[in-house]
């Protein structure tokens, strides 16, 4: 959001020698913490939603399940997943998790935009977009590791959870936080989340939830939406939530390799040229015309069309 | 212009394909290396703007592969390998050095043309592929993430092998003098065409004064 435009410490497509302004970095890093264990899946985080932030999307259809709508979409940023599992004993369990963007640490979109700006990191670890900067390339969906970001129909622009930038940045919760009401969702540094998360872990096991566990996973950094689940050895059984999220080798293959393999290419082509010709010169003609008669050879071997000129009996090779 | 001393070794509509290409590929390319270096993004302002310019990049790119379907029917069968096409590479030093002592029994095109040729096609038609996975918003939606994630690597690997291509195919049409304007014009001296194309003069082009003009294409 422009109010943050002073502590960027990652922007998309921007070169290390020209880095985004991000001189106030002395704050702290924020997190948000969601306990699936107490969510009772009422959709009023997504309610409030898009109430703030000012989304109104389309009715959709009822597919069968509570998920609704079905899946993130430019103008839904979350959604509460429901998964019916059974255990071995043939118990079934409910669970439930709010999807939306992780705000990672180490952004797989921001990685892979190639528009300049168009995704940044402040100081405080939200990832947002600036959807004014954007392109509409798609390149941000593949290079998420979770599936987050939709591009909307309607100006071919790419959105996600904002994890409530402009509020955070007047010191508010977001406005999922502030509505919850079971207090499934916290917010606060992330260092307080993680000592909330393990005080609520240990609950959880007391109670014989043996696997309950953080879910603030290394391979993207770490996240600033982090979850208590209550099976955190099998985070799978959360719709598909991944168990090692990393960003694709082929995004990184893309980034980190190809690039400055593709700039030394154009240098040595160039260079290579560049050397050619000056080395050799130009490859101009040095024979003369084959048809032209001997003794009429004039000395200007190289001036083609002098040599041609001087004899014109020859109708071959004339359009 | 007057030709009637020069031969015409690329048709009108063969010089069209060519350029029309070109102009396309000139766009598609810029605008490409400006997503792919985006410290060289200025450059997709040769199609307005960024958001212009990625939505016209792929149409571009449509119009590059529909014009190269068209160039591989006018040009294939001069780029088939043939046995002589080995006495140029065989002769290659010489040729990059500019010594032109033997006949190298070239072609209307040498092996080197031709190895630029099926590389060209090989790498548009792979661009063309990819670029369809990748192309937002009617088409990437088709397809599972992990395809478009490969597809957008292997598309930008083919874009960067097709322009350093075409930088050397750039390089040697300002290198062999008579190459630009043969291709803009559409003729070539004779004696051009003997030193760089020695078979395809001897075979195609030679005036025998028996028999009249004909077309050396």
């Amino acid at each position: 959001m422009g109010m943050q435009s002073q502590d960027i410490i990652r922007r998309s497509a921007t070169n290390g020698l020209t880095p985004a302004p991000q001189a106030r970095d002395h704050q702290q890093e924020v997190a948000k913490l969601i306990d699936v264990s107490i969510c009772t899946g009422c959709k009023g985080c997504q309610v409030a939603c898009s109430e703030w932030n000012d989304l109104r999307d389309d009715v959709g259809h009822n597919v069968g399940v509570y998920d609704n709508p079905a899946d993130l979409t430019a103008e839904s940023w979350t959604v509460i997943r429901f998964d019916e599992v059974e255990d071995e004993s043939g118990t079934l369990e409910w669970l439930l998790r709010k999807e939306g963007c992780m705000h990672c640490e180490e952004p797989g979109c921001l990685k892979a935009c190639p528009s300049p700006g168009a995704i940044v990191q402040f100081a405080n670890g939200i990832v947002d977009f600036q959807s004014d900067q954007c392109i509409g390339c798609g390149y941000c969906i593949a290079g998420c590791p979770f599936d987050v970001p939709r591009i909307n129909k309607k100006d071919n622009k790419a959105y996600k959870c904002t994890l409530c930038a402009d509020r955070v940045s007047v010191g508010q919760e977001p406005a999922c936080v502030k509505t919850c009401p079971t207090g499934a969702i916290s917010f606060g540094s992330k260092a307080e989340m993680k000592d909330l998360a393990a005080t609520r872990i240990e609950e959880l096991k007391s109670r014989g939830h043996d696997g309950a566990g953080l879910y603030d996973p290394q391979g993207v950094g770490g996240t600033h939406v982090m979850y208590v689940l209550t099976h955190a050895d099998k985070p799978e059984m959360y719709h598909r939530l991944p168990k090692d999220p990393h960003i694709s080798p082929f995004v990184r293959g893309w980034k980190e390799w190809l690039k400055p393999v593709g700039a030394l290419g154009f240098i040595a082509t160039l260079a290579g040229a560049f050397a050619h010709y000056v080395g050799v010169g130009p490859n101009t003609v040095d024979i003369p015309d084959p048809e032209a008669e001997p003794e009429k050879l004039p000395e200007e071997k190289e001036t083609v069309a002098a040599s041609d000129t001087a004899q014109d009996d020859h109708p071959a090779g004339r359009e | 212009m007057d030709t009637k001393n020069l031969i015409l070794r690329t048709k009108f509509m063969d010089r069209m394909c060519h350029w029309t290409m070109v102009a396309c590929f000139f766009l598609v390319a810029m605008s490409g290396l400006s997503w792919f270096f985006p410290s060289l993004s200025w450059m997709n302002g040769v199609l307005g703007t960024p958001q212009l310019a990625r939505m016209l990049h792929p149409f571009l790119g449509t119009v590059v592969f529909v014009l190269l379907i068209c160039m591989f029917f006018r040009f294939v069968h001069h780029n088939m390998p043939v046995r002589t096409d080995v006495t140029w590479f065989r002769n290659i030093v010489d040729v990059l050095m500019n010594k032109h002592t033997k006949p190298l029994k070239i072609g209307k095109y040498n092996a080197g043309q031709k190895i630029l040729f099926w590389c060209i096609m090989m790498l548009i038609s792979a661009l063309f592929a990819t670029g369809v996975v990748a192309w937002r918003p009617y088409f990437a939606g088709y397809f599972p993430i992990p395809a478009i994630r490969l597809a957008l690597l292997a598309h930008s690997l083919a874009g960067l092998g097709l322009i350093l291509l075409v930088i050397g195919h750039i390089y040697m049409g300002i290198w062999v003098r008579g190459s630009v304007t043969g291709m803009l014009t559409g003729y070539v001296s004779r004696a051009w065409a003997k030193q760089h194309h020695d078979r395809w003069y001897d075979e195609e082009v030679a005036p025998s004064k028996d028999t009249p003009a004909k077309h050396h294409s």
